[in-house]
């Protein structure tokens, strides 16, 4: 009686630090191993291939958009230069949720920085491993440090080069100060361009044993604008939806256009019907004199409001909207382009979504209207 | 008399809050949705985007929880934490808590809500479930006004939102998600959650009434749900003050305002009816009181601005343009409000403005040269 328990907690001890890999998410779990298998950005695979075989490596700044591999891409090549017995030692890794102020530049850092690296530990999975004689540290989301902390690690990056490489990942390249991107070389991440995305997505949903058509894909690849990551997020909670609801059901490029919280089509296209902006056969058998102005425009955009649509997606799907219109002319297009640019500063800053909405939505009204 | 009342709000109030995903009576597909998540016990990190209806989504919530885990989630306590900021000082926050879950309300910790989630995440993070029983090796942690967290603290939960997943998920209750970052965004399964719709609205109501053990007129219930805005919990406060007015809920029916809607109201009056310095000064004490009396300056500008609206529009039609003006000076007054420090300039300048606007267009004299 009194036994059951404890062995319960030995098995539980020893399978601690073993994760499901059934519950992993798959952004984690398809983390590319080496930096053959990041997607696109051949200039900079290119680059850090050589760096394998040489023992050089510069200080390195990676920028670009959210799910463009930055991370990933460092933490695979780290592992393969040091591979997985050394990687503790060799490599430090400080994120935004790790305090970044100028004290843990000062000591933290700095003690680690100028450690002489350790001896290499024979790796026990028997490769061979190029190891160079040097540390790295990468600090994720450098965008984040203080001027201060950036300051400080000037010094600190020159004097201990010898034995020690930075690696600075960062969305904006022009939040990192002068001087510390000028120590770096730099590797600009873009977007990811649809044959790699389409062809990562293919692979995880072949390795899941999920059926995807390609008009899913082509949703997921659309609603995600180029971040694979959050693509591949939309993917794994579609599939978890469709497989749970009993019987299982096909993802739909609708589920994914919900996950990934896209107002519809026709709610926004009655949208600009009601400001005026000519759907032609687009619209939905709406009858021809309806009255436009104030009123019918502020009750559209509480009903919108009500239904709980993000404004600044509602504001993206408008701006494609009216951009690509056939029949505005330019003025108009330019002027509405101002309004959504200043509605965008607004929501921004935090400011009220509906009134913002409705401030668009009237002037977009005045600038289309004759 | 106070035994009744919380006699009543246990009948209507508490009694009808829904304590299972089968018991949440509108938006049955996000309900589905969940269930089968909660299901798979493969749980995403989520937020929920929301508006206008807080009560709708803490019980979302709740109910997810309890499919989760079981009903060892309504054993919650409230516990105090204390944090070092950087500089030595102590931060006291109130968290409320079960064996399963936490929830946190990072703005009481105001700009120290990095601290916070850095301290607080971690210390989650790295500690596993011990309750052999539990139906999940995560814990759930609820992030309730994300559209507050500061750019800091967002950044800090990035990284720790990938890492720890196999201790943590965590839940984002926002009503906007202009404000989260996109590297959040891109981390986490959007749930919308839309106001209840009119006839959603009238069958709870409907379906409180019954369980209460009273009819509940079509009528009555029109005039409720006009007013509460497609905020349910409103609904069922009124419904209940209603019904304690008059047991039978005929007649003609009067819905009390707060006092402080009331007190915007009569200083909206003030700023039409007359525009002298003045009176600009007198409007100035009273949104002093208003103030002092912690009501946000956005809720007084909003309010102010309906009613100013709603006067102007009775006495000429032809002023409908000039709304719209007043409209966009809101927002500018807002979105300064939010960045800058003293607010009651701001609410000031805003009176000034539309006075002045009024005061234009009334007498047909365009002060614009002036300027």
């Amino acid at each position: 009686m009194f036994f059951q328990p404890k062995t319960a907690t030995v098995k539980a001890t020893t399978q601690k630090h073993v994760v499901d890999p059934a519950l992993q998410p798959w952004v984690e779990k398809y983390r590319p191993k080496t930096i053959d298998d990041v997607s696109a950005q051949e200039h900079t695979v290119a680059v850090l291939q050589k760096t394998l075989t040489s023992t050089n490596l510069p200080h390195m700044l990676f920028y670009g958009p959210p799910g463009t591999g930055k991370t990933s891409t460092i933490l695979a090549l780290s592992r393969q230069l040091f591979g997985p017995d050394n990687f503790r030692n060799r490599v430090l890794e400080l994120n935004a949720s790790d305090e970044r102020g100028i004290s843990i530049v000062r000591d933290k850092i700095k003690n680690f920085a100028r450690q002489t690296p350790r001896a290499q530990a024979v790796a026990s999975d028997g490769k061979e491993y190029p190891c160079p004689p040097y540390k790295i540290i990468i600090l994720d989301e450098a965008d984040s440090m203080t001027q201060d902390a950036q300051g400080a690690l000037r010094r600190i990056m020159e004097t201990y080069a010898r034995i020690t490489r930075f690696c600075l990942v960062c969305n904006y390249v022009t939040r990192i100060i002068e001087p510390l991107a000028s120590r770096c070389s730099k590797f600009r991440f873009t977007p990811l361009d649809t044959s790699s995305s389409t062809a990562r997505l293919n692979y995880i949903a072949l390795a899941e044993h999920i059926d995807v058509d390609a008009a899913v894909i082509d949703a997921l690849i659309s609603t995600s604008s180029g971040d694979l990551r959050r693509a591949i997020t939309y993917l794994q909670s579609a599939s978890r939806l469709s497989s749970s609801t009993t019987p299982p059901t096909p993802i739909t490029p609708m589920d994914i256009q919900e996950i990934a919280g896209v107002v519809p089509d026709p709610v926004v296209h009655d949208f600009a019907a009601v400001l005026g902006i000519d759907m032609g056969s687009m619209t939905v058998d709406e009858p021809k004199g309806t009255q436009k102005g104030f009123e019918p425009i502020q009750k559209k955009v509480k009903e919108l409001m009500r239904e709980g649509y993000s404004a600044s997606q509602l504001l993206t799907q408008l701006h494609d909207l009216i951009v690509l219109h056939p029949t505005l002319n330019a003025r108009e297009k330019s002027k509405c382009a101002i309004v959504l640019a200043e509605a965008d500063k607004a929501l921004c800053d935090g400011a009220d979504e509906e009134l913002w909405i409705l401030e668009v939505a009237l002037r977009v009204h005045k600038a289309v209207s004759p | 008399m106070s035994f009744w009342w919380s006699a009543h709000k246990n009948a209507s109030g508490a009694r009808c809050r829904p304590r299972a995903l089968d018991d949440l009576h509108y938006h049955p597909s996000l309900s589905a949705r969940l269930k089968s998540l909660a299901a798979s016990g493969d749980f995403p990190h989520t937020y929920a985007l929301l508006r206008t209806i807080r009560h709708w989504e803490e019980d979302t919530v709740t109910c997810t929880l309890r499919q989760l885990f079981g009903p060892g989630v309504e054993k919650v306590k409230i516990d105090q934490c204390v944090f070092l900021s950087p500089l030595k000082r102590k931060i006291e926050v109130n968290i409320v808590q079960s064996n399963f879950h936490i929830e946190i309300t990072p703005s009481e910790a105001g700009n120290y809500d990095r601290v916070m989630i850095q301290e607080l995440l971690k210390e989650i993070a790295q500690t596993q479930q011990v309750d052999l029983n539990a139906k999940q090796r995560f814990k759930v942690v609820i992030i309730n006004e994300a559209d507050s967290l500061s750019r800091d603290a967002q950044a800090a939960l990035r990284r720790t939102m990938e890492t720890d997943m196999s201790n943590m998920r965590i839940i984002l209750c926002a009503n906007s998600t202009s404000w989260l970052i996109a590297p959040i965004k891109s981390r986490c399964l959007l749930l919308r959650v839309a106001a209840p719709s009119d006839t959603e609205m009238q069958t709870v109501l409907t379906r409180v009434a019954r369980r209460t053990c009273f009819d509940l007129p079509p009528e009555a219930a029109q005039e409720i749900i006009k007013d509460s805005g497609g905020n349910l919990r409103k609904a069922i406060l009124v419904l209940e003050a209603l019904k304690m007015q008059s047991p039978d809920l005929s007649g003609p029916l009067t819905i009390a305002k707060p006092d402080w809607e009331t007190y915007c109201q009569k200083v909206a009056v003030l700023v039409v009816t007359k525009q002298t310095p003045a009176r600009v000064m007198e409007i100035r004490t009273k949104f002093y009181e208003l103030l002092s009396h912690c009501i946000p300056p956005t809720v007084i500008l909003k309010a102010g601005l309906t009613v100013a609206e709603g006067i102007v529009s009775q006495v000429d039609k032809t002023l409908k343009a000039e709304i719209m003006h007043w409209a966009a000076l809101y927002l500018c007054a807002e979105v300064r409000m939010r960045i800058g420090s003293k607010k009651i300039y701001h609410l000031e300048t805003w009176v000034v403005k539309v006075m002045s606007l009024y005061k234009q267009s009334f007498y047909q004299f365009d002060i614009s040269k002036f300027e």
